[in-house]
């Protein structure tokens, strides 16, 4: 039987998006079709006292849309429900959406938007995790905490008491991050009271639009349906927004009589007013044995929520229980918050918090490192998690996982330890306007949602066979770039016993296919992956039991098969819900036990070159090298984490969200800056599997993992380099500059500046 | 959110005559547009006033690079790209050519031109350091005639400059150097990333050691001051000099003087100042690196 | 400068797009982006930034490959313009095409047809080229998906297929 799995087979919307025959939502054109535009709030905390529109303008031509539009309820459902679609009377971030505006001319509409003021009786604002935590100005309950979580294992404070032990303390911070998936954000919408509500869009998860737009309208399932346009990206960021968008356009389509509305960010509108990474400050106090061998890591994680809680709850829980390493501890304890503030809120992003930590615990083990005089490599390599150890939530590592070895695999690779040596020979020579160095990153990462969350999912995926034997997967999972389309098809099609070209995966569309859950958190392979395999695998079952299917067959008996099933009975569709593994057991009130069903296990290896005139670290070179179970498809999973481990150097070394009054002031791709071709290193990637007994062939998750390593490998690296201890990213030359001339300051040398 | 688009009037003369009587006819009235790549990119985001604008760019009399005995001279409209593909440019005036490099990235040098540079008169611009360190000098047309300023000169404030509203940036000119001499040119642009970035320092600068003295020494700046900045100071504490640690001690002063940078969205007035001194000192090891 | 009363008229401009002459009646300050996309139905060309930054919307224009968001229409009378949707003949996909369909050069599909026709653009100047060549001549075309390790493989292969096709065409 030809196995696709493991193979690289291509792209299967590959030849639409090389030709530019893909259409995505802007490419969409229907009769009739009008522009919406949105007016925002531009105050970050106050009270809408009146909106105005100046006079001159033809607004009876123009469909105008406020709160007091709204059909249903207006708030957009989430984990807590506090958002609402339009600002009504208070304002809580400068990127509120306050009215719509539409109308044919799109000219017209946009020019209409700078005519309508939003007038606003200013109130007190923060933007910082302190003075969200300080609580003078209440934007949450009465402590601006949108969520708390406390993982704790052993006895921290009694291991702390314990003679003869080292203590390091560190705090590290991290900027807040713009997903930049190329495509802006856009949906059209038809709606319009009796018809219900159709929206098209770029998105992650169609359910959760879904989920969104019934209250708003006051509509059943059956009366709202919403359908993926191809999307241009989404690592997170697509996954709650589009809720919004997708309300506004039909809401604007709703009150023009159901004609369709297309609603379009531009670059700026996007970076401005949607989400972006949660900024964040971890404080790590470590008690540690003076051989290395860790005792006990009290760890306070701080993210920035801004003004409502959307998802920061569960991007607090990943960054959370991730936030003490991958590393054998027996004694710990996390205390993490989400705090309010006026920023707009801040969002899913690809890793989901555990960058964040990751990086406070990957430069924080430099600090252990130093304190007890060990190598970054020996430090970690005595402390890594292994089989049989427990993790910060209690879990026993059940993935046979040769952690040590896969580190080994990545020094070996890099030529780590001669690079050391050789560096530190280079650096001392006055003469050379660089400084090299050598970095390392050991890490994990859960796959799928967290604790009991998958239970909860309980995602359905379908298979229906066609003539021929051909078939469709039928899953809301969305093909955003990562590849789900070729891998669902290749795990369908090696389960159904066909080539790789007989099977489709049906465009995401609720109402033709069902509930697979968002596509977010590593689990569309992993998790949504394994009910394709189960599902098409149903197919074979159904096919045997009608006897219409030996043992073994060929694609050809397959064909034959389902062409008597379909003749017989009409159609062939097999549906597989989500079961736990056994054994996984997790408490949500205490966080304890088993927070993923398997982990990614990842060391990677950054190599710099500091220009010692500009302070611009140049990266030479960069090494992955990670587990995540059976590779499905190596190529587009090495693209994977080339593409995870890219957007992680732009959040360690360029890209810088700045900040006035809560808004985003460089939202422009001129003045945010992510990396070019020209400024990526080689960036070699290995695998080391151990397959995954509950993944579809073994696999497990890819997605995040690649987000998290980098940015403390690269610090790392500029360490070494350096002698400078940087504990924020992105580590612009000018903060290198500032670290290179304090140190220098601190070592008696007379300075300009 | 971008312009309004029907309220942005916009004609293409057929010739320079008649791109120069319009403007003569109402002054004031008509923006020049060249390649369009700092214009377009303010009206996508707003910030182009809405208004009258003439397309210089198909007009053949601002094109074309001319090489004579003493001089190199390139229409207001030629691209980065020709600058780039120009073989004596790229030999005799290799910062120009690595300006041009440096500017955005392929798709921008083929429309951003020289001209617009220049007119468009952003103190971060890439091409102005290099035309000042080698002494360029540009010609200004109207209906009525046509005058050479020193380009050194031409800018006098914040996107200020010597210019009428009736007149044309038709060429630039450049003196060419005797090729006996052994010239060091050094050009460095620190902009975060290597293409499609705007500058946050960056330095022209030229110079000769003859005798075991400096010579001719120019040095440009741009993102330090209100306009690209012709260092003065540093031009003055090196010329004539020997090479020593005194020497660079006193470049690095002048420079710190010579520069006034500001804290902005892109970059710190202390990065700014410090990475200015820091190219001065690896100006004045190349420069005498070249004679050892 | 300002002129608050201005209000553009419309022309009709003429240039030949991917081979075949087409005259638009447009605003001159169009964006050659919005006339490709919109008057003309080539939604291929796609736009990600706006002001020249993504290279998401890059054409070429005489034979030049530029940023068609920076171009107003009426800068574009008289010339030649081509698109993605003009680069497979016949039904046939150029031999950057079909790279990237086998290298992996396309994740999300938004910087695909700008990068594409950047690749070939590279290929045109340096049919052998080098890793830096490479870099430079793709460094106006951001992608956020792919680290573009496998968007280089992709031109790498093109520059190999093209050579082998020259190849035996001269033998």
């Amino acid at each position: 039987m030809g196995r696709t799995v493991g193979t690289s087979a291509p792209r299967k919307e590959g030849v639409d998006k090389v030709t530019g025959a893909a259409r995505y939502v802007d490419d969409l054109v229907m009769d009739g079709m009008i522009h919406g535009v949105t007016v925002r709030s531009r105050v970050a905390h106050g009270r809408i006292t009146g909106i105005r529109f100046d006079p001159g303008f033809p607004w009876d031509e123009i469909v105008v849309v406020t709160a007091a539009d709204i059909p249903g309820r207006n708030m957009v459902t989430m984990i807590e429900e506090d958002q609402p679609f339009l600002a009504a009377d208070l304002i809580k971030h400068p990127e509120e959406p306050v009215v719509l505006l539409a109308h044919a001319d799109r000219d017209l509409v946009i020019e209409a938007a700078k005519h309508v003021h939003i007038e606003v009786e200013e109130l007190p604002a923060i933007f910082s995790i302190d003075d969200g935590l300080a609580a003078d100005v209440r934007l949450f309950k009465d402590d601006n905490v949108l969520k708390r979580f406390l993982i704790e294992k052993g006895d921290v404070d009694a291991a702390f008491a314990e003679p003869g032990l080292v203590v390091v303390e560190g705090e590290y911070e991290t900027g807040a991050q713009e997903q930049l998936y190329l495509e802006a954000m856009g949906m059209i919408a038809v709606a319009a009271p009796g018809k219900g509500v159709t929206v098209w869009g770029s998105l992650q998860c169609p359910y959760y639009v879904h989920k969104a737009l019934k209250p708003l309208f006051g509509l059943g399932d059956g009366e709202v349906r919403v359908i993926q346009a191809v999307t241009g990206g989404g690592f997170g960021g697509k996954e709650e927004y589009p809720s919004l968008i997708a309300g506004h356009a039909a809401l604007l389509s709703w009150k023009a009589g159901g004609v369709p509305v297309k609603v379009i960010y531009d670059r700026a509108e996007d970076m401005v007013a949607t989400t972006k990474r949660h900024p964040s400050r971890t404080r790590i106090r470590t008690a540690v044995k003076p051989d290395g061998e860790l005792v006990a890591m009290d760890v306070v994680f701080d993210i920035d929520g801004g003004a409502y809680a959307t998802l920061s709850a569960v991007v607090l829980s990943r960054g959370a229980i991730h936030a003490a390493g991958p590393y054998r501890c027996p004694n710990s304890r996390i205390h993490a918050r989400a705090v309010a503030t006026n920023h707009p809120p801040h969002g899913a992003f690809r890793g989901f918090g555990a960058p964040q930590s990751c990086f406070a615990y990957e430069r924080h083990m430099e600090r252990v490192a130093e304190a007890v005089g060990l190598s970054s490599v020996a430090i970690r390599r005595k402390n890594l998690l292994g089989p049989g150890d427990l993790t910060a939530t209690s879990q026993v590592v059940e993935d046979q996982i040769d952690f040590p070895a896969l580190l080994d695999q990545a020094l070996e690779a890099s030529d780590f330890e001669a690079k050391r040596a050789a560096f530190a020979k280079h650096n001392a020579d006055p003469a050379s306007h660089t400084r090299k160095g050598i970095g390392v990153a050991t890490f994990y990462h859960g796959g799928g949602f967290t604790g009991s969350g998958e239970v909860h999912l309980a995602s359905v995926v379908g298979v229906e066979a066609l003539r021929g034997g051909r078939a469709r997967v039928l899953a809301a999972s969305t093909e955003i770039g990562q590849g789900t389309n070729t891998i669902f098809s290749q795990i369908a099609s090696d389960a159904l016993g066909v080539p790789y070209e007989w099977v489709e995966v049906a465009a995401p569309d609720t109402g033709r296919v069902p509930n697979s859950g968002p596509t977010v958190a590593s689990r569309t392979c992993m998790v949504v992956g394994k009910l394709v395999q189960d599902a098409a695998g149903a197919v074979v079952t159904t096919l045997r039991k009608a006897g219409l299917l030996g043992e073994e067959h060929t694609p050809e008996q397959l064909a034959a098969a389902v062409d008597s099933y379909l003749e017989r009975f009409g159609e062939l569709r097999t549906f597989s819900q989500y079961k736990p593994p056994a054994g996984i057991v997790w408490d949500d009130k205490t966080y304890r036990g088993a927070a993923y069903a398997a982990y990614g296990w990842a060391a990677y290896v950054a190599e710099v070159e500091v220009d010692l005139v500009t302070y611009e670290p140049h990266l030479r070179g960069f090494w992955a090298v990670q587990d995540i179970g059976t590779v499905i498809n190596p190529l587009l999973a090495a693209g994977q984490v080339e593409g995870g481990v890219t957007q992680a150097i732009g959040w360690a070394l360029f890209e810088e969200v700045r900040w006035r009054e809560g808004r985003m002031i460089n939202n422009q791709l001129t003045n945010y800056i992510i990396p070019t071709a020209a400024d990526v290193p080689p960036i070699h990637v290995a695998f080391a599997p151990v397959p995954f007994a509950h993944g579809p062939s073994g696999a497990k998750g890819v997605g995040e993992l690649p987000m998290d390593g980098p940015a403390p490998a690269i610090v790392n690296a500029i360490e070494d380099a350096l002698g400078i201890d940087v504990r924020r990213v992105p580590a612009l030359p000018e903060v290198v500059m500032e670290a290179v001339l304090a140190k220098r300051a601190a070592a008696g040398e007379v300075q300009h500046v | 959110m971008r312009s309004y688009l029907p309220a942005f009037a916009c004609k293409a003369p057929a010739s320079l005559d008649e791109a120069l009587v319009t403007l003569a006819s109402e002054p004031g009235k008509w923006t020049p547009l060249a390649g369009g790549t700092d214009l377009m990119v303010l009206f996508e985001s707003g910030k182009l006033p809405p208004g009258h604008f003439l397309s210089l760019w198909k007009l053949p009399e601002l094109r074309g690079i001319e090489v004579t005995d003493d001089a190199i001279t390139l229409g207001a409209l030629t691209t980065y790209a020709e600058v780039r593909e120009h073989a004596t440019v790229a030999f005799e005036l290799p910062m120009l050519a690595a300006a041009a490099r440096e500017s955005g990235a392929i798709a921008i040098q083929g429309r951003g031109t020289l001209g617009g540079n220049i007119m468009n008169a952003s103190p971060a611009a890439d091409s102005p350091p290099a035309l000042v360190a080698y002494d360029a000098e540009i010609e200004l047309v109207r209906a009525s005639g046509a005058r050479w300023v020193r380009y050194r000169d031409f800018h006098t404030g914040y996107k200020v400059m010597d210019r009428a509203p009736d007149e044309i940036l038709r060429r630039i000119r450049i003196p060419r150097r005797d090729p006996g001499q052994h010239w060091v040119h050094f050009y460095r642009k620190v902009g975060t990333r290597r293409f499609q970035a705007i500058t946050k320092v960056g330095i022209a600068a030229i110079g000769r050691v003859e005798g075991g003295v400096a010579r001719d020494v120019r040095v440009a700046f741009t993102s330090v001051a209100p306009t690209v900045l012709a260092a003065a100071r540093t031009e003055a504490a090196l010329e004539g000099q020997a090479f020593g640690p005194g020497l660079v001690a006193a470049a690095r002063a002048a420079t710190r003087a010579d520069v006034t940078p500001i804290d902005d969205i892109r970059s710190t007035e202390r990065y700014r100042h410090q990475v200015a001194e820091n190219l001065a000192d690896s100006f004045v090891h190349a420069l005498f690196a070249q004679k050892a | 400068m300002s002129d608050a009363e201005a209000r553009a008229e419309r022309l009709a401009v003429t240039f030949t797009v991917n081979g075949v002459e087409k005259t638009v009646e447009t605003l001159p300050m169009k964006r050659l982006l919005d006339v490709l996309r919109e008057d003309l139905a080539l939604t291929g060309t796609k736009e990600g930034c706006g002001e020249g930054e993504c290279g998401a919307c890059s054409v070429f224009v005489d034979g030049r490959l530029v940023n068609s968001c920076l171009i107003p229409a009426l800068q574009v009378e008289g010339s030649r313009v081509d698109t993605i949707e003009g680069l497979a003949r016949g039904g046939e996909l150029h031999a950057v095409q079909r790279a990237f369909l086998e290298a992996g050069g396309a994740q999300c599909g938004i910087c695909t047809p700008g990068m594409v026709l950047a690749a070939v653009d590279v290929l045109r100047k340096h049919p052998n080229p080098t890793d830096e060549q490479v870099r430079e001549g793709l460094a106006g075309n951001l992608c956020r998906c792919t680290g573009y390790m496998k968007i280089f493989d992709s031109v790498m292969t093109a520059a190999l297929a093209i050579a082998s096709r020259d190849g035996e065409g001269a033998a």
